[in-house]
C-alpha cells in the first residue's frame, strides 16, 4: 500500500481531541474511517478548496471527525446532516459541503433526510460510510447488516422475515433525478482504495462546477462491531459484504444546477424597495368630517355562504375604516366555526385603539343568507343594524329593536351581469349608511379587489347599485 | 465555545430565591426602539411576522406548511427570493429546523414558523440549537391539541416553548405578540435578540393573531447585520471555526451550560417586557398573554366603566416571565386572575411570581373555545366577592 502523506485539509495534530496522545485518532486499529478521512482530505487539498470547505460530522463514530479536518466543521444531529448540510449550502453557496455519515445516520434514522435531499438535488457531496453495523454504540443491527449477521441487537443473526434485507442506499438513490452521481467503493486493496478517491475528487469536483448531488458509497471495515482483527476485517468484507454491496458506479450523470441567489448578500435598500412598495411615506391625510348614523366602535359581522366573498367584504369594510383614519380589525371565521360552507367575519372600526376583536354583540350585521340572519340575530346589541340581502332572505329581522334594511343585493348584482359582485353591492350599501369612506378613497378600494378593467368596472357600479338601494331603503324608515 | 478550552471548575449551581420585595419598583420594561413613517398596511398577523423578518434582514427561511401557520410560508415564498434570500419548503418540521441550524451556522439571520404539532417535531433541532448557541427566529402559531387536536387557536404550547421542550439545560426568549403590529414588530426584536444573546428565539401567538388582519406600520430595513466571527462561512477567515454541542468531559460540559446560564441571567435582568394597564391602585390584577388579552381589556373597560379597581397585567415575554412587576402590581391587591386557552400552564409562573401571597384564580378555555367579555367580566365579579368573604 502508497504510503500517505498527511495532507494539509487534516490537522497534523489533534487539540480538540486533548488527551494522552494529541496525534492518535480516536478510531479503532483498523477502522475504515481514518483511511476515508485521509482519501477525503487529499481530494480537498488537490482541489485546492480547503478554506472553503465546510463538514459536516454525524452521529457515529465520526461524530469527531471535526477532531481531524482543518476545514469549517459543523457538528449535526443523528441523522440530520443531511438537511443541516442544505441549510449550509443554501445560505453560502460558493462553500463546498461534504456530508460524512454512517449506514445508521444515512440509512436509518436520516433515511428521509439522504432521500429529500437527493431528491432535491442539491448541490452536495456525501460521503457514506457503510460498515454493516452501529459501531458507537456497540454493535447493534444497521439497515445495512448482512442477513445472518449476528449482532447485539440479532443475537441470533439478522433474519429477512424479522427485518428485510440489507438496504443498498446507492441503487436505491440512484434512480432520484436529481442526483448527478452515485457509487458504491471499497478499502480491501490499492486498487479499489484509488478507485474510492477517485470517486471522491469527482464527487467534489462535480460540486466545485455545480452539477449537483453526490452519494460516494464506501464499505468500510469496523473490525470491532464485526468482532474480528484488522487483517481479517479486510476479508470480512469481501466475504460478507461485496455479495450484498456490489462496488460500481450506479449513474454518472452531471446535471448543471441553476446559478443560486447567495442571500449572505444583503442589500437594505432592496428590501425597502419591495415591501414598502406602493406605500408612501407619513401616512395620509384624513379628508372630511364624516356623518355617522351607527355610533363608534362598530362591531360588525358579515356572514353568509362560502364563495358569497363574505371575507372579502368585511376586509373591504375594515380598509374604509383605515382609510378614514380608524382603528380597524378584521378576524376571518376560522377553526371550529368554519364548517358545513358557511363564512363570517368580524370586524370592528372605531375611534380608539380596537381591544376586542372578536364581535360577541354586534351592533351591525350584514346576512347574505337566512341561517346567517338566524344565527345572529339574537346575538345583536339593542338598537344595532341588520343590513340584510332581501332577494336571498324573505322574511327579515323579527326584533323590534333592531333597524332591518334590506337590500335586493344578488338582484342587483344579477342585473349587473354576474351575481359574484352582490357582496360588493353590500359594501356600497353599508358606506351609504356609514358615510364613508369618502369618494376619493373608494375607488383606490374596489381596485385593491381587481384591477382588472372589467372587473374593476362591474365593482364601480355594484357599489353604486348598493348606495342607490340603501337610500331607498333607509329613507323612509329614519 | 471551542473544545479546547481548559475547564475552570467553578464549583456547583447555587441560587438562593428571595421573595420579591412587593415594594422594589421592577426595572422598566425594554423594548427597542422603532422607527414608523410607513403609512400602515392592512395584513395579516402571519404576514406582518414576514414582513418584519424580513426587514430585519432574515435572509432564509425553512418551514412545512400547517395551518394555521402556513400563510407565513405562503408570504416567505413570495418575499425571500423576490429580495435575493432563500425560501425553501423542507421535507419536514425536523428537516426544516436542522436546515435553519445550517444557515444559522453558516452565519445568516434565518428563520422557520410552524404550529404546534410541527414545533413537537422542531423540538430536537430546538435543543441542538441551543447548545450550539446559534441565533435564529421560531414562529409558532398555536393551535388546539394534544394530537392533532385542531387547527383553532390555543396556548397551550407555553409549557413546551417556555418551559423548554427539548432536552437539555436551556431556556430561549419567548415574545408573545398581541397583534399584527407586534407580529411584525416582535419578529424584528427577536432577531436582534438572537443576535445579541447567540440564541434561537421563540415567537409564541395563536391561531387568531396569526389569521386577524389589522393595519401594521412597517420599519425600515435593518441597515447592519452584526458581525459573526463565530460562523462557518466556507471561507478562509472561519476555517477553524467549529459549531457544535457536545462536550464529552463532564466539567467542560458543566462550564458550557454554566455559560448558557450566565447568558440566561443576563436576559432575564435586561430583557424582560409587559405592559400594565388599568387602575394605579388594584384589588384584583388580571393576567393574560396574546389574544386573550385583547378580551381581557375588553373586560378591563367595563369594569373600569363600572368603577371596579382592576388591572391587567400582560407579559409579553413569557421567559423571562415578569415576576418583580407581577409582584409590583399585586402590592395591595386581594386576588389575582390567569386567564389563558389552555387547561393551566402560564397561572405556574403566575403562581411563583405570586408565592403564595394572595390567592390566584384561573379561568380557562380550550380547543378553540374563546372566552367573552361578559364570561370574564362574571369572573372578576365572583373572584372579587369571594375575596371579600375571606377578607
Ligand atoms: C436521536 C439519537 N438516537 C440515538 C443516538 C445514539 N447513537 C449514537 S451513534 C448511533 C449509531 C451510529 O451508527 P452509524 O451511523 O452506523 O455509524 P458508525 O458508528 O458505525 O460509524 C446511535 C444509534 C443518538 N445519538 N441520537
Ligand atoms: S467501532 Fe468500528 S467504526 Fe467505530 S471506530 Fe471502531 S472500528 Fe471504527
Amino acid at each position: 500500500m502508497k504510503e500517505f502523506h498527511r495532507p494539509e485539509a487534516l490537522y497534523s495534530t489533534f487539540p480538540r481531541k486533548g488527551g494522552a496522545d494529541p496525534e492518535a485518532t480516536h478510531y479503532c486499529p483498523g477502522c475504515g474511517h481514518g483511511i476515508i478521512h485521509k482519501l477525503l482530505g487529499e481530494v480537498i487539498d488537490e482541489l485546492g478548496v480547503g478554506e472553503r470547505t465546510v463538514l459536516i460530522s454525524p452521529v457515529g463514530c465520526s461524530v469527531f471527525a471535526y477532531y481531524y479536518f482543518n476545514a469549517g466543521n459543523i457538528q449535526a444531529a443523528h441523522g440530520r446532516a443531511p438537511a443541516v448540510a442544505t441549510g449550509v449550502k443554501r445560505a453560502r453557496p460558493d462553500s463546498i459541503v461534504i456530508s460524512y455519515q454512517g449506514d445508521g445516520d444515512l440509512a436509518a434514522i436520516g433515511g428521509n433526510n439522504i432521500l429529500q435531499a437527493a431528491n432535491r438535488g442539491e448541490n452536495m457531496t456525501v460521503v457514506f460510510v457503510n460498515n454493516a453495523i452501529y459501531g458507537m454504540t456497540g454493535g447493534q443491527l444497521a439497515p445495512t447488516s448482512p442477513l445472518g449477521m449476528k449482532t447485539t441487537t440479532t443475537p441470533e443473526g439478522r433474519e429477512f422475515e424479522e427485518y428485510g434485507s440489507p438496504m443498498r442506499v446507492a441503487e436505491l438513490l440512484a434512480p432520484l433525478d436529481g442526483v448527478s452521481l452515485s457509487s458504491r467503493h471499497a478499502l480491501i486493496n490499492a486498487g479499489e482504495i484509488i478507485k474510492t478517491k477517485k470517486a471522491l475528487k469527482k464527487a467534489i469536483k462535480y460540486q466545485m462546477e455545480g452539477k449537483g448531488f453526490s452519494l460516494v458509497e464506501i464499505l468500510s471495515q469496523c473490525p470491532t462491531g464485526w468482532k474480528v482483527d484488522p487483517v481479517e476485517s479486510l476479508h470480512w468484507v469481501e466475504e460478507h459484504m461485496l455479495k450484498v454491496f456490489p462496488l460500481g458506479t450506479y449513474k454518472d450523470e452531471p446535471r448543471q444546477r441553476p446559478t443560486p441567489p447567495h442571500p449572505a448578500d444583503y442589500e437594505p435598500a432592496l428590501i425597502d424597495r419591495v415591501i414598502h412598495a406602493g406605500t408612501s411615506a407619513n401616512g395620509r391625510g384624513k379628508a372630511h368630517e364624516p356623518v355617522r348614523p351607527v355610533t363608534l366602535p362598530l362591531g360588525i359581522r358579515a356572514a353568509g355562504f362560502g364563495g358569497q366573498g363574505i371575507l372579502l367584504l368585511g376586509e373591504m369594510l375594515a380598509k374604509a375604516g383605515l382609510a378614514e383614519g380608524l382603528s380597524v380589525t378584521w378576524l376571518p371565521s376560522y377553526g371550529p366555526e368554519m364548517r358545513g360552507g358557511t363564512a363570517n367575519c368580524s370586524v370592528v372600526i372605531s375611534d380608539t385603539p380596537v381591544g376586542n376583536p372578536i364581535v360577541d354583540q354586534p351592533n351591525l350585521l350584514l346576512a347574505l343568507n337566512r341561517p346567517s340572519l338566524e344565527r345572529f340575530e339574537p346575538m345583536m346589541q339593542p338598537g344595532g343594524v341588520v343590513i340584510y340581502d332581501s332577494s336571498l332572505i324573505d322574511v327579515g329581522p323579527t326584533r323590534s329593536d333592531l333597524t332591518a334594511i334590506a337590500i335586493p343585493a344578488t338582484k342587483i348584482a344579477d342585473e349587473l351581469g354576474t351575481a359574484k359582485v352582490a357582496n360588493v353591492v353590500m359594501l356600497g350599501a353599508c358606506m351609504e349608511l356609514l358615510a364613508f369612506p369618502s369618494q376619493s378613497e373608494r375607488d383606490p378600494l374596489l381596485q385593491s379587489i381587481s384591477r382588472d378593467e372589467k372587473m374593476l368596472e362591474a365593482n364601480r357600479l355594484a357599489l353604486k347599485g348598493g348606495m342607490e338601494a340603501a337610500r331607498a331603503a333607509a329613507a323612509p324608515a329614519r | 465555545m471551542s473544545q479546547v478550552d481548559s475547564p475552570t471548575h467553578r464549583g456547583p449551581f447555587r441560587k438562593v430565591f428571595h421573595p420579591y420585595h412587593p415594594m422594589s419598583q421592577p426595572t422598566s420594561s425594554r423594548s427597542e426602539p422603532r422607527s414608523r413613517s410607513h403609512a400602515p398596511q392592512f395584513m395579516k398577523g402571519n404576514e406582518a411576522v414576514v414582513h418584519g423578518a424580513l426587514l430585519a434582514g432574515c435572509r432564509c427561511f425553512f418551514g412545512y406548511p400547517i395551518t394555521p401557520a402556513s400563510e407565513i410560508a405562503h408570504t416567505a415564498a413570495e418575499l425571500f427570493p423576490e429580495v435575493g434570500g432563500v425560501f425553501l419548503q423542507a421535507e419536514s418540521e425536523i428537516a426544516a429546523i436542522q436546515m435553519v441550524y445550517g444557515a444559522s451556522s453558516a452565519g445568516v439571520r434565518c428563520m422557520t414558523a410552524s404550529s404546534s404539532p410541527g414545533i413537537s417535531l422542531k423540538q430536537e433541532g430546538i435543543s441542538y440549537a441551543a447548545g450550539s448557541e446559534l441565533p435564529m427566529v421560531i414562529v409558532d402559531i398555536t393551535r388546539g391539541g394534544p394530537g392533532l387536536g385542531n387547527i383553532a387557536p390555543e396556548q397551550s404550547d407555553y409549557f413546551q416553548m417556555v418551559k423548554g421542550g427539548g432536552h437539555g439545560n436551556y431556556r430561549l426568549p419567548v415574545l408573545a405578540p398581541a397583534s399584527a403590529q407586534e407580529m411584525c414588530d416582535f419578529t424584528v426584536d427577536a432577531f436582534t435578540l438572537a443576535d445579541r444573546y447567540r440564541t434561537p428565539v421563540v415567537v409564541l401567538a395563536d391561531g387568531l393573531i396569526g389569521q386577524m388582519k389589522e393595519p401594521v406600520s412597517l420599519p425600515d430595513a435593518v441597515r447592519e447585520i452584526p458581525d459573526k466571527p463565530w460562523s462557518v462561512r466556507g471561507d478562509g477567515a472561519t476555517r477553524e471555526n467549529l459549531i457544535c454541542s457536545i462536550f464529552l468531559d463532564p466539567p467542560v460540559l458543566e462550564d458550557h451550560v454554566r455559560h448558557l446560564h450566565d447568558k440566561e441571567m443576563e436576559i432575564e435582568a435586561k430583557e424582560t417586557r409587559w405592559e400594565l394597564e388599568g387602575h394605579p391602585d388594584p384589588e384584583l390584577v388580571l393576567v393574560s398573554y396574546g389574544v386573550v388579552s385583547r378580551i381581557v381589556r375588553g373586560a378591563l373597560d367595563e369594569a373600569l366603566a363600572k368603577g371596579m379597581r382592576v388591572a391587567a397585567l400582560r407579559p409579553q415575554t413569557l421567559w423571562p416571565f415578569p415576576t418583580a412587576a407581577l409582584a409590583h402590581a399585586t402590592r395591595d391587591a386581594k386576588a389575582v386572575l390567569c386567564v389563558e386557552l389552555s387547561t393551566g400552564q402560564m397561572v405556574e409562573d403566575v403562581r411563583l411570581g405570586v408565592g403564595g401571597a394572595i390567592p390566584v384564580h384561573f379561568l380557562g378555555r380550550c380547543g378553540g373555545v374563546l372566552p367573552t367579555v361578559t364570561e370574564i367580566g362574571e369572573e372578576m365579579e365572583s373572584v372579587l366577592a369571594q375575596a371579600e368573604v375571606l377578607s
